[in-house]
């Protein structure tokens, strides 16, 4: 019972002020070996085979330097190539509407209220998504409407034995059939298919393909797929991976909803523009591009607040507009100050009223930012004891932001939670302190915010070392690149991720995900983590191989080829009393045992 | 209670064979609590997570100023259209959308609440969500949750099922010191391979990682008895229709789990989108006819379990009483929770009602005043139905908590 309790002390304390026993811990400095782990560690998603051997070869500290430059490190040319057929990554809002429509464009389309698309592929795809609709509106009957019926009958498309490969063969023959393909018989051959049989070649099919067959069945959904395979492959793949952790920690502390209206088809411009340039730059160019982002604007609902006067002698209006204090309100608690940041109700009303006419142009059809001065409150506010004159425009909005982004308040904040996402749960008040004078004194420099973290003696102490769990992000990513293995698509590998409990550009709610790993620590995750280890290994999550020749069968090699370091004795003896029980060894058994050990979900 | 009997006949026995039934579930199938001599009783909570709107929920239509203050969202005054609310004591009535509910609150196993809440003022999702499962409203150091400390003491060895969190993450409400699983999917509850399952289990039993073993440990022993369960079809019970949503989907676990016999004593499920800031009115609607259908098909599917159990329904904070900008409402203070079971005294709404007359009777010029504290309310079940009555250490800083009578006194 004993043990227990100290289980849950420490997994559910989260201690307010760092207790003298823990400094102690951030006191004890680690190993040259282990740094270099450390460091791999904590600053990508995970070691892949040679990466220590090459990290020791650069010399430790001027890798972590080019990794705070991201700029200067040349990208991985096979992940530009599979970004490229990727591309809704590059569209405007505008063109992502337009190019992939959401259910309202068709709608508005069957409406008559919308011209139909020129572009003659797309044309094809809209008729037929129009004519399902008005078909499942009951105005044709299914079937019957003439957008509906293949020119060609998938049997003259196709010769028998293709379509006795598509039907019965193994998923390798697939691919190489869909691959070799021409595209005209592609498309013919796609657009013949009943949607069931369509979504079935799903696993199987090429990036290009798969996109197509999207693109048939539920155009939108593109947008979706293109972020999540862009962000697994980005962090498998990417050479800039301390830039890839930081996208995914601002993303996550700049939370928006894929799910929320028109943020389907915003994020990838949010991401690529607002978040990705400034992961390490100026906190204050990172938060302005948030409050002028439409995907937040809209998303937290500020692209609606206007002064609460508006419409008082419009009579036309009989639903009167007025203030919303949302974005406000998680602008204060969430992006910048921290709920104990010190800001009052009252602060939230005057910051809300400070944004209003912060809006989106046309924000169903994927404009951009806008500022209306019709619709701002010129009145004058205070904000934390500011006072920001009446008569003022635009800049009430952007003088908040200056105030909100040099508060001492924020400072603390920004720091503690880089902090626990790089350092530690609990991590030591001293290193936060020093982190936020660093912030304060650099106008928010991220950068110098980060390599004082990465000079402290807490970075590379036993205190940090191991101290966190891998988030189901880092886990999927972490597992791929340990094993070496060759990622042909990432979709079935970001499904993975949100069945481990994160599903990605889905976190509903603005705080984002927790940093802490009570986050994840609980039996439904463990659980799968267990049974992605097994499946990964066994080459069974599509989209993936593993040379499982790579791992033998003595549970300490594959531990040191995949962990590089041993694993404990624990998780050795489980895995030497599996093998003994075993007569029949599956490829792969081991590497799956050792992923979804408990050594490997620690970073 | 001959149908208990037969009920427990089938389920439990029936999985383990006869001979096999670990010493735990003797307890919990036969005799409850031996030295109080009551059956197990089992609680529910639900979370509604986002601040649903209180008063569209339950509707004041007999306070004029409501009208008033929401001219484009306000749910009509009762009468008989689908769109108006429906009629509970001639000035509460139910959103129309949950309709569904109100033959419970006929056959009085359905008592609501108003005005209640988390006294903090604070108008953050995060806080107040987390202060409420806590139990410490203003408090952030306490690292447990209300439902986990509301366990009692096991009189022999508990269940490893005792305490089921629905849905991907362990709930705060349920972390703590007593052994807590969360389950997103029964059937998927388990190690897909299943020689490699013993490994596993090997690995985290003897790890020494002091935050995935403990964890580890109680998986595992959940997973053996989980594998006794996915063994059988389920099909719920009367007739009973849970709605496709994951909500739904989650209270039929539950229901599940309560009808095996595995010993569940406190369950957790959650559901959010009700942080209606923008266009209210369809998606309150639509949230309300999902969460109200989930609830009464529960009630049905458990039928005659229902005697010992109880739902209680939250929700962090309530919203402004008047309608912003965008026919949404913006972060405001009390709200309402419901209470559901079969040994409640429902078909009441319960609490003291302060009032929309003027802004005065407000709370902060803008928000439903608070007359009841939510650990009144789950002060009153856990003492009560589940019988722990130490409520100083569940909600640890209340010492007085006013019962408002929602169960006969035992």
């Amino acid at each position: 019972m004993k043990k227990r309790a100290l289980v849950a002390a420490l997994v559910f304390a989260l201690p307010l002020a760092s207790s003298p026993k823990s400094d102690k811990r951030f006191q004890k400095k680690l190993g040259k070996d282990d740094q270099i782990l450390h460091a791999l560690d904590r600053l990508t998603f995970g070691p892949r085979p040679g990466d220590v051997e090459r990290v020791k070869k650069i010399g430790l500290k001027k890798w972590i330097g080019q990794q705070l430059h991201p700029e200067q490190i040349k990208e991985n040319v096979a992940l530009e190539l599979q970004l490229l057929p990727l591309e809704s990554l590059r569209m405007t809002p505008m063109e992502t509407v337009q190019r992939y429509p959401p259910p309202q464009l068709i709608k508005a389309i069957a409406d008559g209220k919308q011209p139909l698309p020129e572009d003659p592929v797309l044309r094809a795809t809209v008729e037929r998504l129009v004519a399902r609709y008005k078909a499942r509106k009951g105005e044709v009957p299914a079937g019957n409407g003439a957008e509906l019926e293949p020119v060609h009958p998938l049997d003259e498309v196709l010769e028998p034995w293709e379509l006795q490969t598509l039907r019965a063969g193994t998923p390798d023959k697939k691919r190489e059939l869909l691959e070799t393909m021409p595209p005209d018989k592609l498309e013919e051959m796609l657009v013949a298919m009943p949607r069931p049989q369509r979504q079935k070649l799903f696993d199987s099919a090429p990036t290009d393909v798969r996109r197509k067959i999207l693109l048939l069945n539920a155009p939108q959904q593109v947008v979706a797929f293109d972020l999540l395979e862009s962000k697994l492959l980005r962090a498998i793949e990417s050479n800039r991976q301390l830039a890839e952790e930081l996208d995914d920690f601002w993303f996550n502390h700049f939370n928006v909803f894929y799910e929320k209206g028109s943020d389907r088809f915003l994020i990838p411009e949010y991401e690529r523009d607002a978040i990705r340039p400034n992961v390490l730059g100026k906190f204050r160019d990172l938060l302005e591009a948030t409050a002028k982002s439409p995907a937040m604007l809209f998303y937290l609902d500020n692209f609606q607040s206007v002064r609460a006067d508006v419409d008082a002698n419009n009579k036309n209006r009989k639903v009167k507009r007025g203030l919303n204090e949302n974005y406000g309100r998680e602008l204060m608690e969430l992006h910048t100050l921290g709920v104990n940041g010190g800001y009052t109700q009252q602060d939230v009303t005057e910051v809300a009223r400070c944004f209003t006419g912060w809006t989106i142009l046309e924000p169903r059809k994927g404009g951009g930012f806008f500022y209306n001065d019709k619709l701002h409150d010129k009145g004058e506010k205070v904000v934390l004891g500011h006072v920001i004159p009446a008569g003022g425009g635009m800049d009430d909005g952007e003088k908040v932001l200056d105030i909100l982004a040099t508060h001492p308040s924020t400072a603390h904040f920004i720091s503690k939670e880089l902090a626990q996402r790089f350092v530690a749960d609990d991590p030591p008040n001293s290193l936060v302190e020093q982190m936020a004078q660093t912030f304060l004194a650099t106008g928010g420099d991220i950068r110098e915010v980060m390599k004082t973290m990465l000079d402290s003696k807490e970075f590379w102490s036993q205190g940090a070392y191991r101290a966190k769990l891998k988030t189901p992000f880092e886990m999927v990513a972490s597992s791929v690149r340990a094993l070496g293995a060759d990622v042909t698509d990432a979709w079935a590998l970001a499904n993975q991720v949100g069945t481990l409990g994160e599903p990605l550009y889905r976190k509903q709610e603005p705080t984002g995900y927790s940093n802490l790993n009570s986050e994840w620590v609980n039996s439904a995750a463990l659980l799968n983590r267990m049974n992605f280890g097994l499946q990964l290994a066994k080459n069974g999550v599509a989209g993936v191989k593993v040379d499982t020749r790579r791992f033998g069968n003595n549970p300490d090699a594959v531990a040191k080829t995949l962990m590089f370091r041993s694993a404990s004795s624990q998780t050795r003896s489980a895995i030497n009393k599996a093998l003994k029980d075993q007569k029949q060894r599956t490829p792969g058994l081991v590497a799956g045992l050792v992923i979804g050990s408990p050594d490997f979900q620690r970073r | 209670m001959n149908t208990r009997r037969v009920f427990l006949k089938n389920s439990a026995l029936a999985i383990f064979g006869v001979g096999a039934i670990p010493s735990w579930l003797s307890r919990s199938v036969y005799a409850g609590d031996v030295h109080t001599k009551r059956r197990k009783k089992i609680l529910i909570a639900i979370f509604q997570r986002g601040a649903v709107d209180g008063l569209n929920m339950v509707v004041p239509f007999g306070e004029p100023r409501y009208y008033q203050l929401r001219p484009s969202i306000a749910i009509p005054r009762p009468d008989g259209t689908p769109a108006s609310a429906v009629d509970l004591d001639g000035f509460f009535g139910l959103h129309p959308s949950l309709a569904s509910l109100k033959p419970m609150f006929d056959a009085r196993h359905l008592a609501i609440v108003d005005a209640v809440g988390s006294p903090d003022p604070t108008r953050s999702h995060f806080d107040a969500q987390d202060y409420m499962e806590s139990g410490t409203p203003g408090l952030k150091a306490t690292g447990d949750g209300w439902m986990n400390r509301a366990l009692l003491k096991p009189v022999g060895p508990a269940s490893p099922l005792r305490a089921v969190s629905l849905g991907s993450g362990l709930s705060r409400t349920l972390r703590g010191p007593n052994d807590a699983i969360a389950v997103n999917n029964l059937n998927d509850f388990q190690v897909k391979d299943q020689k490699s399952a013993a490994t596993f289990e090997s690995m985290y039993d003897h790890s020494h990682d002091t935050v995935l073993h403990g964890t580890g440990k109680e998986t595992f022993s959940a997973v053996k008895i989980m594998q006794s369960i996915q063994k059988q079809r389920y099909t719920p019970a009367n007739g009973a229709k849970y709605p496709g949503g994951k909500f739904g989907q989650n209270l039929q676990q539950i229901a599940r789990l309560i009808k095996a016999d595995v010993g569940i004593e406190v369950a957790f499920a959650e559901i959010g989108g009700w942080d209606t800031h923008v266009n209210e009115a369809n998606q309150l609607a639509n949230n309300l006819t999902e969460f109200g259908q989930s609830l009464a098909a529960l009630y049905q599917d458990l039928g005659d379990r229902m005697e010992d159990v109880t739902v209680v329904t939250m929700s962090e904070f309530g919203r402004t009483v008047r309608e912003n900008g965008d026919r949404g409402t913006d972060h405001g203070h009390a709200n309402v929770m419901f209470v559901m079971g079969g040994d409640i005294r429902g078909g009441k709404v319960y609490g003291d009602w302060p009032g929309l007359a003027d802004d005065e009777q407000l709370y902060e010029g803008r928000d439903l005043n608070l007359t009841t504290d939510f650990r009144d309310v789950l002060g009153e079940l856990v003492s009560r139905h589940m019988g722990n009555r130490n409520l100083k250490a569940v909600f640890p800083g209340y010492n007085n908590p006013k019962f408002r009578g929602l169960l006969p006194v035992a």
